[in-house]
């Protein structure tokens, strides 16, 4: 048995290493390769979207998910992305170049925010971060010789290697491109030493710094590739906006991307994605919610914020782990079947951690 | 793994708000030894092990490691000298694996850089491999094959402080500091483990260092041990020496009568 499994080690590291998992990712994939023959326009529009979110909500996942540090200005790097995307095309760069040096931009600021951030801890950590947020969001409106101000900034078209890729799925298929490497990419890290080093920071930043993990500098590099990450799908977002205002990047954006990440299931690539599934589908919902409910509350302005919390409050008391714990829960109950008890997913025992030190 | 070296803890002193938790405290570990520290509880034995981790900064005194002066590293370069350690109140990463514990263990031997680890490029997976490799002859050595995909979440008690040592093990240590490896462990526990350190001991000749209230344990692997009270040393020697010193007995009754 022992024998067995030392020679499989390349099967663990493999980031799919069961039969079933392979199938349904292949499904998804050939689904999404395949969206445009079936899908219209509008709603090939909103799959695009949504894998620009998913992208954005990787990016966090890998901040707060992974590393645990919580953020609540990811929006800004939504928006650094996004504004310096516009501006270097409009500039006359090349799609290619144009969207990674937006994502580095956004890394280098990411990481400079990382080096503050990397001694603060829970409180401070989250005031600091929305502090960034809204020092973005006001320096996107005050600029105005480089952002247009409040006025605004038209994005240029989107244009790849000269080709001009106006229609619908053109530009759905740059979005699914850079989604495809960002999860893949993402994937990678956590069967690396750099996303081992990030969860090790989460779990116990002591034990991580006497294994010889820097922990201010994976704190730093967190910040930095998360926040590229973001970058990259603010750029993104950019096209499907078409014209850039500051508020687009706003707090409740930056609450947007948390929620997407909470509600996916925090510490895990798939819950981002299943995150921006549900942010895609929340307006649908909403609509459906306002038709349905008396006019008095279905016209009431702040109904999409209350909303949000709403969602934000019962995940967090009913289901910790998210739509992915739940999809953890009903896949065990069919593999185990009828074996399947509930205390399965009860914690065996808590025990004290020191909170002397951290 | 580098050579065990000695350890040498000179005039060693830390004060929190006043209160001197470790006072003037001069002690040497011999390379290949098994060392123990004992004394009351908030004696200061745990505080001793995160001055040598370098998690404390000390208000005055030396430590050095062979040439090395530890004073002059921060904490995560110290493992890098050949220094491990384990906790009093286990730190795991409770959301990872057994394996994935195991492999941070390794981090002080494995090259990193994000970009290609984002492109997992061959080299990146030769260098998994390896490392697994070393990875699976410790999981062999403390028999915790059978934990190696669980979450540590969902570990008993008794596994967890024998994941713990493993995950120190695996940062391949010439000293490992244990901060009471039995403690809240049954009696066939730790038979176990004093199994699995005399293992340790004698396959990877790691010098030992360990905080044990466990009279029977330290008796049984100890060479030497150390008694402190209120931050101040009382007596070394072999354990039979230190069990009969008048001070030390007093230290005891004083507190647990
Ligand atoms: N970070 C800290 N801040 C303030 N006081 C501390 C700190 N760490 C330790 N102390 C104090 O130092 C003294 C020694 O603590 P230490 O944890 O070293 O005791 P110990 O010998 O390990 O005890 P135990 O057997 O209970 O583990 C105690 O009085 C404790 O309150
Ligand atoms: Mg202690």
């Amino acid at each position: 048995m022992q024998f067995l499994f030392k020679t499989a080690y390349n099967d663990d590291i493999r980031f799919l290493a069961k039969t079933g998992e392979k199938v349904r990712v292949a499904i998804v994939v050939l689904f999404l390769l395949a969206a445009p023959l079936f899908l219209q326009d509008y709603y090939l529009a909103e799959l695009g979207l949504l894998l620009v979110y998913a992208i954005a909500g990787v990016g966090l996942m890998l901040l707060t998910g992974h590393t645990g540090q919580v953020s609540f200005g990811h929006a800004g790097f939504l928006g650094i992305g996004a504004y310096a995307h516009s501006v270097l095309l409009a500039h006359g760069l090349p799609f290619i170049v144009s969207i990674f040096a937006s994502a580095a931009l956004a890394g280098l600021v990411g990481m400079a925010l990382g080096r503050s951030a990397s001694k603060m801890h829970g409180f401070y950590l989250a005031i600091a971060t929305l502090a960034f947020g809204i020092l973005i969001e006001t320096l996107f409106g005050e600029w105005s010789s480089v952002t247009g101000g409040h006025m605004g900034l038209a994005v240029p078209s989107l244009q790849v290697f000269g080709m001009s890729l106006t229609e619908v799925w053109q530009q759905y298929y740059v979005d699914l491109f850079f989604a495809l490497i960002v999860i893949a990419g993402a994937a990678n890290l956590f069967r690396s030493p750099t996303g081992r080093s990030f969860v090790a920071v989460r779990d116990s930043e002591l034990s991580a710094r006497c294994l010889g993990v820097n922990v201010e500098w994976v704190k730093i590099q967190a910040f930095g590739i998360s926040a590229a990450i973001t970058g990259l799908a603010g750029a993104l977002l950019a096209h499907h906006l078409t014209y850039l205002a500051p508020d687009v990047f706003g707090v409740l954006e930056s609450l947007k991307l948390l929620l997407m990440i909470v509600v996916g299931g925090l510490g895990t690539i798939l819950g981002a994605i299943l995150g921006a599934i549900v942010i895609s589908l929340l307006p649908v919902g909403i609509s459906f919610l306002k038709g349905v409910l008396p006019a008095g509350i279905g016209q009431t302005a702040g109904l999409e914020p209350l909303l949000f919390g709403l969602i934000i409050v019962l995940v967090i008391i009913f289901e910790p782990a998210g739509l992915y714990g739940r999809w953890m829960k009903i896949r065990f109950f069919f593999e185990t079947f009828p074996y399947y008890r509930k205390s399965s997913f009860v914690r065996q025992k808590t025990y004290l951690k020191t909170d002397r030190m951290r | 793994m580098s050579a065990p070296q000695r350890l040498s803890v000179e005039n060693l002193s830390i004060e929190f708000g006043g209160v001197h938790a470790v006072e003037d405290v001069s002690f040497d570990v011999e390379p290949g030894e098994t060392f123990a520290i004992i004394g009351p509880n908030g004696a200061g034995k745990s505080t001793i092990f995160n001055l040598i981790s370098r998690l404390y900064q000390p208000t005055s005194g030396s430590i050095h490691y062979g040439e090395q002066d530890l004073l002059r590293l921060p904490a995560h370069k110290v493992v890098y000298t050949g220094i491990g350690r384990t906790f009093q109140n286990i730190e795991l990463f409770e959301q990872a694996t057994v394996l994935q514990n195991l492999l941070v263990g390794r981090h002080a031997h494995m090259r990193r850089n994000p970009f290609s680890d984002f492109l997992f490029w061959p080299g990146v997976r030769k260098s998994e491999i390896e490392h697994r490799a070393k990875v699976e002859d410790i999981i062999d050595l403390l028999e915790i094959a059978q934990y190696r995909d669980e979450r540590i979440a969902d570990l008993p008690y008794g596994a967890r402080k024998n994941v713990e040592l493993a995950r120190a093990l695996c940062a391949e240590p010439s000293l490992l500091l244990l901060d009471e490896p039995a403690s809240g462990l049954n009696n066939e526990e730790t038979d176990d483990i004093s199994f699995y350190l005399e293992d340790v001991k004698h396959d990877l000749g790691i010098t030992l260092v360990m905080v044990e209230h466990d009279m029977n344990l330290v008796g049984q692997v100890a060479d030497r041990v150390m008694a402190i009270n209120d931050g101040r040393l009382l007596a070394i020697g072999s354990p039979d020496e230190v069990r009969e010193n008048p001070d030390v007995q007093r230290a005891y009754l004083g507190v647990t009568e």
